[in-house]
């Protein structure tokens, strides 16, 4: 007799559900996972190599393609490690900005997580639900920075530039009514800030929507109760972070733990699973984004104050690391030299090795710098959250059933570009 | 008068032939609304999942996108038919057919209204448990010929369903017949234009759902799961495993695609038929009309679009798990429940 050996499937990399580039190779029995071995490496585009051919500054758009559904969490991880090497201090309305950034992007990040999760587990109208309000999320990304999506916008030292005072207007079109231009003009007709406020107002209400969609849903529950459960003990021994860490009940978040920029003055809860199993998890990264909408209404209040004092800088007054303003360029020698050095040479960034790490919204994005005092990298090291979740894979998909590791893969919130960076 | 003059002009010019021809145009008649309405009910559901999607839906072919789905067939005809290597030809292409084939063939017992129907048969009910059942060979021999093993999966996982969600449908139409005292769905829905309801003019009371609500529960969540529709449709699975169908193309992929669809018409007419009375008006003083079978039947339908917009899929053994744990004991005991209530003096159905 023949022996009943254990079917082997290729999940991915072309799959609805691999999450971009995702290739496992899966020991069923039956439907039963026996082996879960994910292969990465299909998105390698050798990121850490390639800044160490580049100024410093001009791997900042680089690191928006690393995980590229929360772009200004990895530019703002890159700049603080240049930072703690030159040893320079932000200034306190650039750290709003930064701090009132990262939380859009949380929110921008969690948006897509919860649709695509959904979509995972065949809730397909979650996705265009969530995508509906990242609309506007990217419209304040396209404001500050002129991209919906890779920003560009965190310098060393500080921001690009301060925010602006209105949002882009919708223009009548054959596929825009002039009633609905207005519409969606209406909202956009204040500064940012006006228009973020209104998001903020609206936005908890929209997540009570998702949650009567999904919290309580029989379906759902039994979807992800028990799927993949992972103790606190074992979720540090492995080394997971953010949400994945928190939902096994680990309160662990850099911005309370180890405050960077203004988050010490900012009043937000930590969410915690107790089970550490998808739905916590899914429950965890809820709660965070009605945290972010309170961060964000603060960051909003503070920034309003400020505007109305009349606005600090937004960059670095040091003219080694962040350009001179226009006109002082144009009328004096020193500064024109400055921006001279800055534009071909780019930041010197004194000998030494630093690490910094940010909360970012899949967990603790690091970024390892080491200089020799060149006008670039002599080495970047990245640490991405996605990678070392994923590497849990084996661990969490065992004895599952097959959709249950499209459930967990969902819940990891991977991200192709950070993990092959 | 039409017809019957029509009908000495064809028994002139076919002489003996004649009621196979006969037969063959009623055929026709009923065949060729039904793909059209399997046409445009794939617009409706892009269609209304997309208003339930903020979305707009098809509207760029034709006027409000209405000639969309002629486009899409049009396309899928001209495609090439992908025949995999290692997979068994001719299974490979007899398969679409096996599915569709039963989805249409049901319908020549389905009445229109006291006499509208193609085969008047008194075990009509049982003719069509037997036909629909063959339509998971489709499935089955699809997903094993295709040599893939997302598809292998996907026709195991159907098999498994829909054997295992026929028993909870057959058993709830038992207790239907029971009811009715007859196989035949002309008579089930006649039954049910009696009852104390119905003499006070509230005819949509004397249904069989009302009576029967707990199986006419558990025949919709059925029907859900013999159709393979979200949140059953596991052997499509598109997230997971892609469906039984991932091989297929053209032409014949759409085949697939059409039988899914005229099963849902199929079962929900059926639902109409069965517990809404059929072509019966709801209430004493608008007239019975084919109409309202139609009405009906939209609505059933609508139930079904709506659903795969709201619910996330069940996993395979949760589904296996309702249907043997949850729905069959359910079936069984209503089963009993009803056997004992006709034989006690509270019997509504004399």
């Amino acid at each position: 007799m023949a022996d009943i050996r254990n079917y082997t499937l290729n999940f991915g990399p072309q799959h609805p559900a691999a999450h971009g580039v995702l290739r496992m190779v899966l020991e069923l029995d039956g439907e039963v996972v026996v082996r879960a071995d994910p292969h990465i490496g299909l998105l390698h585009r050798a990121t850490e190599k390639l800044a160490e051919n580049k100024t410093w500054v001009q791997s900042v758009p680089y690191m928006d393609r690393l995980d590229y559904v929360s772009m200004m969490c990895n530019e703002h991880g890159y700049c603080m490690a240049i930072e703690k090497l030159l040893g320079i201090e932000v200034p306190i309305r650039a750290q709003y900005i930064r701090v009132m950034f990262d939380e859009i992007t949380r929110i921008l990040n969690h948006l897509l997580w919860v649709g695509t999760h959904g979509l995972d587990v065949g809730a397909m109208t979650m996705v265009l639900y969530a995508f509906r309000e990242r609309e506007d999320l990217v419209d304040v990304y396209e404001a500050v920075s002129g991209a919906r999506m890779h920003a560009a916008y965190y310098r060393p030292g500080g921001v690009y530039r301060d925010l602006p005072d209105r949002m882009p207007q919708y223009k009548e079109s054959k596929w825009k009514s002039a009633a609905e231009v207005k519409s969606l003009n209406d909202i956009r007709s204040g500064s940012l800030l006006d228009f973020l406020e209104d998001f903020v107002t609206r936005f908890p209400k929209l997540l009570d929507e998702y949650e009567t969609l999904l919290t309580d849903n029989r379906i759902w529950k039994q979807r992800l109760v028990d799927v993949g459960i992972v103790s606190p003990e074992r979720a540090m021994q492995l080394g997971f972070t953010g949400p994945m860490l928190r939902g096994s009940g680990v309160a662990w978040d850099l911005r309370k733990k180890q405050p960077y920029e203004v988050y010490d003055r900012l009043d937000f809860d930590i969410p915690v699973g107790v089970t550490g199993d998808s739905y916590d998890r899914y429950l965890v990264r809820m709660e965070e984004m009605r945290q972010s909408n309170r961060i964000l209404r603060q960051c909003i209040d503070w920034l309003r104050n400020d505007s109305a004092k009349g606005a600090g800088p937004v960059i670095s007054d040091n003219h080694k690391v962040a350009p001179p303003p226009r006109e002082g360029m144009k009328s004096n020698m020193e500064e024109l030299i400055h921006h001279f050095k800055l534009c071909t040479e780019g930041i010197h960034v004194p000998e030494g090795e630093a690490y910094a790490a940010v909360e970012h919204p899949k967990g603790e994005f690091g970024i390892y710098a080491i200089s020799d005092g060149a006008n670039k990298p002599y080495r970047l090291k990245i640490r991405p959250p996605g990678y070392v979740h994923l590497s849990a894979m084996n661990e969490m998909a065992k004895g599952h059933m097959l959709a249950d590791v499209v459930a967990i893969v969902g819940t990891m919130d991977i991200v192709f570009g950070e993990i092959d960076r | 008068m039409m017809v019957n003059a029509l009908q000495e002009l064809l028994q002139g010019f076919f002489g003996s032939a004649f009621p196979l021809v006969w037969t063959l145009l009623k055929i026709v008649l009923i065949i060729a609304p039904l793909l059209l309405a399997v046409a445009y009910l794939t617009f409706w559901e892009r269609k209304i999942i997309g208003w339930m999607q903020v979305r707009i839906g098809p509207n760029r072919v034709g006027p409000w996108g209405l000639i969309q789905p002629i486009a899409d067939g049009v396309k899928l005809l001209l495609k090439e038919i992908v025949i995999p290597t290692g997979a068994n030809k001719g299974i490979f292409l007899i398969a679409p057919m096996f599915a569709f084939a039963p989805a249409l063939a049901a319908w020549a017992v389905i009445p229109f209204n006291d006499t509208l129907v193609l085969a008047n048969v008194n075990a009509s009910l049982l003719y069509i448990m037997a036909v629909t059942s063959v339509g998971v060979y489709g499935i089955i021999l699809s997903g094993w010929s295709s040599n893939s093993k997302y598809a292998f999966l996907g026709g195991m996982r159907s098999a498994a369903q829909m054997i295992s969600y026929e028993i909870a449908m057959g058993l709830a139409l038992v207790v239907v017949l029971m009811v009715s005292n007859s196989l035949n769905l002309g008579d089930i829905v006649k039954g049910q234009s009696q009852g104390m309801f119905a003499e006070h003019g509230l005819g949509f009371l004397s249904w069989n759902w009302l009576p029967l609500l707990p199986m006419f529960g558990v025949y919709l969540i059925a029907t859900v799961a013999e159709t393979n529709r979200a949140p059953f449709d596991m052997a499509e699975g598109e997230s997971e495993i892609v469906g039984f169908h991932v091989e297929y193309s053209g032409m014949a992929f759409a085949v697939f695609f059409l039988a899914e669809y005229a099963n849902m018409i199929l079962v929900s007419t059926l639902t109409a038929i069965l517990f809404l009375g059929g072509w019966l008006s709801p209430v004493g003083f608008l007239p019975d009309s084919v109409f309202w079978l139609f009405a009906k039947i939209s609505a059933v339908l609508f139930f079904f679009l709506w659903i795969r917009a709201t619910f996330p899929r069940y996993r395979y053994d949760q589904i296996m798990r309702l249907g043997w744990k949850v729905f069959i004991p359910l079936c069984l005991v209503w089963l009993i429940v009803v056997a004992c209530w006709m034989m006690s003096p509270w019997n509504i159905w004399k």
